[in-house]
């Protein structure tokens, strides 16, 4: 038993050892979000650096781009026909989903590895969604409530995949575009950049970027959130106000 | 949620111009607009409150000068609305934990608006076919012509409606309209307006602006206590709503000089009808996307 750990271990470290490292590199660590924007793009960079010892691979490399968003708590529910009215029923809750999931690769996903290895690791937009944590009761009739939740966000246009999303300018270079849409939630984004060749992972980095509202729209969003009592009041003033300022303004008599 | 800005001006100025034409507060109309414009109803019902606090406002100050406001009966019903405002903000929460907040919005809207429909298409046609006739309809109070609840315990009187009534109908009338006005966005004038007349035979001197006032009240303290529950009013929304509906009741309300009252009621009655089928569609309708997803946090 010893034995084999160690052998595991020194296989471990071999793999290591004559691994390639990813150096990755966005166009953009922070981006504001101010009363009219329409969404952004963030460019993401990349070089493969291969040391002396490793020689030159057979099959080209492939990179898939995993990009996250911040996590929510969502329910799916489903309307199902009760007599005359349609109303909903069923749930599924998603403890952690991300706002936006956004997977690039050089090639289409299925092509770059195989299907265990894409369930294990969640390498894909479907892997990820039909993990068996990504929702909280698991009772074999979740399946139609994560495909559900896969097409109204794609709708959205916030669960994308681009099987052409990452370009190999060399072939140790790679970029890749992150569309972000103005429906985005503000938060932090995980970006993980994953290095294949020839179906199996030989280095993985990730990085992060931050959406952030400014301006106006913000400070009134936090304010309708910890001081709501003071929002709801001034909303009822400026309400009260309007309505003196149009019984003056229209004064009839 | 993105929503031009012209549009929800102009949608508040067409509500605010047919409310001044009609002489309603128009959040029944509202509500459902913004709603068949994808705000969810949530917020569209929170936030059109603004709306209807702004609008009643200008038309109780104007009743108010005209002397056209009986304090003592505005302050009973305001005193059950709030108590209705307050159980229509707590239904209101709770329905959205279950998740059928929107069937419950739909339910009594396609409710109200087919029952108040029904009646006032009904009194329209009865009221068309006997001027028709030659003869007119008036509301007249007869001598110990009352109906029997008025008679209730708790009586009290309020000289400015020329009445001596039991308050106990006044607050079950008032606390259902809290109610109401709460959970569906509405001021409740329409039905208000009604009952005070029909029921209680109040003079239809001070029925408007007496219903007004407590429209303002109840609506303030729903507005306040869905931005502290439910976290739904946003505030931008509100100014456009707001803005729009004042310049088009002013509009409205010079229209409406020139219109005969039972075509009126008869219009307004095919617009509630109206908006309550296309409400009853929805329900019945087998919809396009059964699916739906709410977002109940979000960590950032």
């Amino acid at each position: 038993m010893r034995i084999v750990g160690a052998l595991l271990i020194l296989v471990g470290t071999m793999v290591c050892a004559r691994a390639e490292t990813l150096i990755t590199s966005l166009s953009n660590h922070r981006v504001l979000i101010n009363s009219n924007y329409t969404g952004t793009q963030i460019a993401v960079f990349g070089a493969i650096e291969r040391d002396a010892q490793t020689v030159a691979r057979a099959t080209a490399y492939d990179v898939v781009v995993t990009v996250r968003g911040p996590r929510q708590f969502l329910t799916v529910r489903e309307k199902e026909r009760l007599g005359p009215v349609w109303i909903n029923q069923e749930q599924q809750k998603f403890p952690t989903a991300p706002a936006y999931l956004n997977v690039l690769s050089s090639r289409p996903i299925d092509e770059i590895t195989s299907d265990q290895l894409r369930q294990r690791q969640k390498v894909g937009l479907s892997a990820i969604i039909n993990a068996a944590d990504f929702t909280l009761n698991r009772d074999g009739a979740d399946q139609p409530f994560r495909d559900a939740l896969h097409r109204l966000k794609a709708q959205e246009g916030l669960y994308l995949e681009d099987g052409r999303g990452v370009t190999f300018l060399t072939p140790e270079i790679f970029r890749a575009g992150i569309a972000l849409p103005a429906t985005a939630p503000p938060g932090n984004y995980d970006v993980d950049v994953t290095l294949f060749a020839d179906t199996v992972i030989l280095a993985r980095t990730q990085t992060h970027f931050e959406l952030v509202k400014t301006g106006f729209e913000e400070r009134v969003g936090v304010i309708a959130r910890d001081w709501s009592l003071a929002y709801g009041l001034s909303t009822a003033a400026l309400a009260l106000f309007f309505g003196w300022l149009a019984s003056t303004i229209f004064r009839r008599d | 949620m993105p929503v031009s800005v012209l549009l929800i001006l102009g949608m508040g100025a067409a509500v605010g111009f047919i409310s001044g034409l009609f002489g309603i507060g128009g959040g029944f109309l509202m509500t459902p607009l913004l709603i068949f414009l994808g705000i969810p109803p949530a917020v569209a019902v929170a936030t059109q409150s603004a709306q209807i606090v702004a609008s009643s406002t200008t038309s109780v100050l104007g009743a108010l000068r005209r002397n056209a406001l009986d304090h003592k009966l505005g302050a009973i019903l305001v005193a059950g609305g709030f108590v209705g405002s307050a159980l229509g903000v707590w239904f209101f929460a709770a329905a959205r934990r279950a998740g059928q907040l929107d069937l419950v919005i739909v339910i009594s809207y396609v409710t109200l608006f087919t029952i108040v429909g029904s009646l006032m298409l009904k009194e329209s046609i009865r009221e068309f076919w006997s001027r028709r006739k030659g003869g007119a309809v008036r509301l007249r109070r007869r001598a110990g012509e009352h109906a029997p609840y008025l008679g209730w315990p708790l009586r009290m009187r309020f000289y400015r409606s020329k009445l001596y009534v039991s308050i106990i109908p006044i607050l079950g009338l008032s606390l259902f309209i809290g109610f109401a006005g709460a959970l569906l966005g509405i001021g409740g004038g329409f039905i208000v307006v009604p009952a005070l007349l029909y029921i209680f035979r109040v003079p239809t001197t001070v029925v408007v602006g007496t219903s007004q006032f407590q429209i303002v009240c109840t609506t303030l303290v729903a507005l306040i206590l869905h931005a502290v529950t439910n976290q739904a009013v946003d505030m931008v929304l509100a100014i456009l709503l707001i803005v729009g509906g004042v310049f088009g009741a002013q509009f409205g309300a010079r229209m409406g000089r020139h219109l005969r009252a039972e075509l009126f009621r008869f219009l307004l009655a095919i617009l509630l009808l109206a908006v309550g089928l296309r409400f009853g569609l929805e329900l019945v309708l087998k919809p396009e996307e059964p699916f739906s997803i709410t977002t109940q946090e979000t960590r950032t």
